[in-house]
């Protein structure tokens, strides 16, 4: 082995000094130095010298550090799930859009919910005005989710909800509405999105401040890894912070820095590792540097391993597992030319699937000008349909591994996420650090540089800053009628006159008083979810008890 | 010595949208540019936006909206503006704003809408040129 290594050290000298040196005495390179997306440096060629122990780097699929893929067989087995995003507007148009995708052969929900249900407030609240139903649908009671899944067997889809500060609450709707279909809780499967942390760093829509805000977050984690044990309890999430301006290593920093947090916190309130972790899954972003992006996702995988094995003493292998979904960047496409949209977000999909990622979303094309409409969404699932049954990227497990490159970036990766975690530990973890404003100063320098380097033509995007034409941009576009927000109105007045408003009173009062000891707040908020209490009252319980988060912002 | 007062621009995220990363750049670009620039921070209401512009004497607001409610809550913020006989401030939208809402927009008193794609040097340009020729 290493007299191989010896004498291609030697050959590759000679290639250096013979063949390239001229090459590029005749032809110079494009550029003096060429880097990765985090500024990584990238050598002209890669050989197996910058490969190092492939039995510890790499081991096998399914197997500790996971680098290859976190089951045996990956995609020879079973496809990722083909988990599109979406919601708008009112639960039954919402309901409708659901339906059309699973005919369309898409195999799990995703919700998206608007503004005011993110932050927990009823469409008729006042900073409810112009938002409802913008962005997702707004779900104020019960009701309206007993419409959104209506005639979608729970037992058979899995849902996912990209809820955070109110996580506890739409979970707890759930339960109910399962209860309704007669689906015990030990079948519903899902996620709940759940990770506060990453809304103070990048995505803004938290509600309370941070120490009530992971105690709700581990009464789900407790609550579910007893009452409903096939729920994924929480997506820690690097999409955001990747879309706020991060690069790839900050993408994995900040991401498993967070997931320590909740780990150190679930471990706080008494829970075993190995009695929550397993549920623990991830949200990562797939961006532009199609290599580097295969990379990030085998160096997170095996860092987390490492991570709960080492730091965390996990004896189950499903512990180690990083499990996640991954959506392609939002921030890459482009308002001008939006069909090479369709371009990149292939690119992008190809790099989640050989990352080897369990679910994923395809963006559509036409999100830089709106919501998408019917038929981009359609040419989206189609984009990894394709890769999927076409291209034959799903064949064998891990194709790209062993690639000189990957490997070594993969490597580069790793070691770089570490130092930065280890900067965070230093700082004393993750929410200090964000009390510090150290991460979110962090990605706003690095989406800073990357802005300019887009107006300096360092970095080239097509038909932005280069490749132009004139053009009119006269894709139709989605439009949310401005009629969603009375009707919801109605339908709220309506409740608060059927239910029994004393009950609810009651329910909500109980609510507080838990807020303020320690129980367990899931059984109190699922008692009020089902006597139709609003969202936003049971938030508003929870504001009165734990106040509001301020944030700092930093330019 | 001739001093110069450097243009004061509020930047402001009206509504819910938590996505400011546009807003940010913008900033910190209009303050590398030599601008005064105050950045609101999240979830403002119009209200709010209104009285910081006024407390700050600014010539610009810079508002950013990528949720969808802009229509509601741009006029809005111009409307009061007016209320409070600060016309003169040169109102500018930025964000996920379709073609088809620009001409809405600007017909409520937004100077000018800027969508993705548009460069900080674009948006420094049309500040330093309409408000220097509203004499400020």
């Amino acid at each position: 082995m290493s007299e191989n290594k010896n004498k291609l050290r030697e050959e590759l000298e000679n290639w250096k000094n013979g063949t390239l040196k001229k090459a590029l005495d005749r032809f110079p390179e494009r550029r003096e130095e060429f880097k990765t997306n985090s500024d990584i440096h990238v050598d002209p060629l890669y050989t197996p010298l910058n490969e190092e122990d492939y039995i510890e780097n790499l081991g096998f699929p399914g197997e500790y550090p996971f680098t290859r893929g976190v089951q045996p067989t990956m995609y020879r087995g079973k496809f990722w799930t083909m988990r599109q995003y979406a919601g708008f507007a009112s639960a039954e148009e919402t309901n409708r859009r659901f339906k059309y995708l699973l005919e369309q052969g898409q195999t799990g929900l995703s919700v998206a919910f608007d503004l005011p249900t993110q932050i927990g407030y009823d469409s008729d609240h006042p900073m409810a005005h112009g938002e409802v139903g913008k962005v997702g649908v707004a779900v104020d009671t019960l009701e309206d989710l007993e419409i959104l899944f209506d005639k979608i067997p729970l037992d058979k889809v899995s849902t996912s909800m990209t809820i955070n500060a109110p996580a506890a609450v739409l979970l707890a709707m759930y339960i109910a509405i399962g209860e309704k279909q007669g689906i015990s809780k030990e079948k519903l499967a899902g996620t709940i999105q759940n990770d506060i942390l990453k809304e103070y760093i990048a995505r803004g829509t938290y509600i309370f401040p941070p120490e009530p805000s992971m105690r709700l977050i581990t009464d789900i984690i407790k609550y579910c890894s007893k009452e409903v044990p096939r729920w994924n309890t929480i997506s820690i999430s690097g999409y955001h912070i990747r879309e706020a301006g991060s690069n790839a290593i900050q993408e994995i920093a900040f991401t498993i820095a967070n997931g320590l947090a909740y780990v150190d916190a679930a471990l706080e309130s008494g829970l075993d590792i190995d009695e929550f972790a397993p549920r623990l899954s991830f949200f990562f972003n797939s961006h532009l540097d199609f290599f580097e992006e295969i990379a990030k996702f085998r160096a997170a995988r095996r860092l987390w391993a490492k991570l709960m094995k080492e730091r965390y003493g996990a004896k189950n292998p499903k512990s180690m597992k990083m499990r996640f979904h991954t959506q392609t960047a939002g921030c890459t496409l482009t308002a001008q030319q939006p069909n090479n949209n369709v371009v990149r977000v292939t690119l992008q999909a190809l790099a989640a699937v050989l990352g080897g990622t369990q679910s994923l979303h395809t963006n559509s094309r036409d999100e830089a000008l709106s919501l998408p409409t019917e038929e981009s969404v359609q040419i989206a699932l189609r984009t990894q349909q394709i890769i999927a049954n076409e291209s034959g990227a799903a064949d064998t497990v891990d194709p790209i591994g062993g690639s000189y490159y990957v490997e070594n970036l993969t490597n580069k990766l790793e070691q770089e996420a570490q130092e930065l975690i280890n900067k965070i530990d230093d700082l004393g973890g993750a929410p200090k650090a964000i009390d510090q404003g150290f991460i979110q100063k962090e990605i706003q320098d690095s989406a800073y540089e990357w802005q300019k380097s887009v107006e300096d033509k360092e970095q080239i995007i097509v038909g932005l800053n280069e490749f132009k034409v004139e053009e009119e941009l006269n894709l139709s576009t989605h439009k949310v009628d401005e009629k969603v927000a009375d009707a919801q109105k109605n339908k709220l007045e309506k409740i608060r006159e059927k239910r029994d408003n004393k009950t609810v009173e009651d329910c909500l009062n109980k609510l507080q008083d838990a807020a303020e000891g320690t129980d367990n707040l899931m059984p109190y908020i699922i008692k009020a979810v089902k006597e139709y209490a609003t969202l936003g009252e049971i938030c508003g319980a929870l504001r009165e008890t734990f106040g509001e988060y301020e944030a700092d912002s930093y330019i | 010595m001739l001093t110069v007062t450097p243009i004061r621009v509020v930047v402001g995220k009206p509504g819910l949208d938590g996505h400011d990363r546009g807003a940010k750049f913008i900033a910190r670009a209009l303050r590398d540019a030599g601008m005064e620039v105050i950045y609101t921070g999240l979830r403002q209401t119009p209200d709010q936006i209104v009285s910081i512009a006024l407390q700050e004497d600014a010539k610009v607001l810079a508002l950013s909206c990528l949720s969808g409610a802009h229509n509601e809550l741009f006029p809005k913020i111009v409307s009061l503006l007016k209320e409070h006989d600060a016309e003169d401030i040169l109102v500018l939208g930025g964000g996920v704003i379709p073609e088809d809402d620009i001409p809405y927009l600007k017909e409520q008193g937004v100077s000018e809408v800027f969508t993705p794609g548009t460069t900080s040097n674009d948006i420094i340009e049309f500040i330093k040129n309409n408000v220097s020729k509203e004499g400020a």
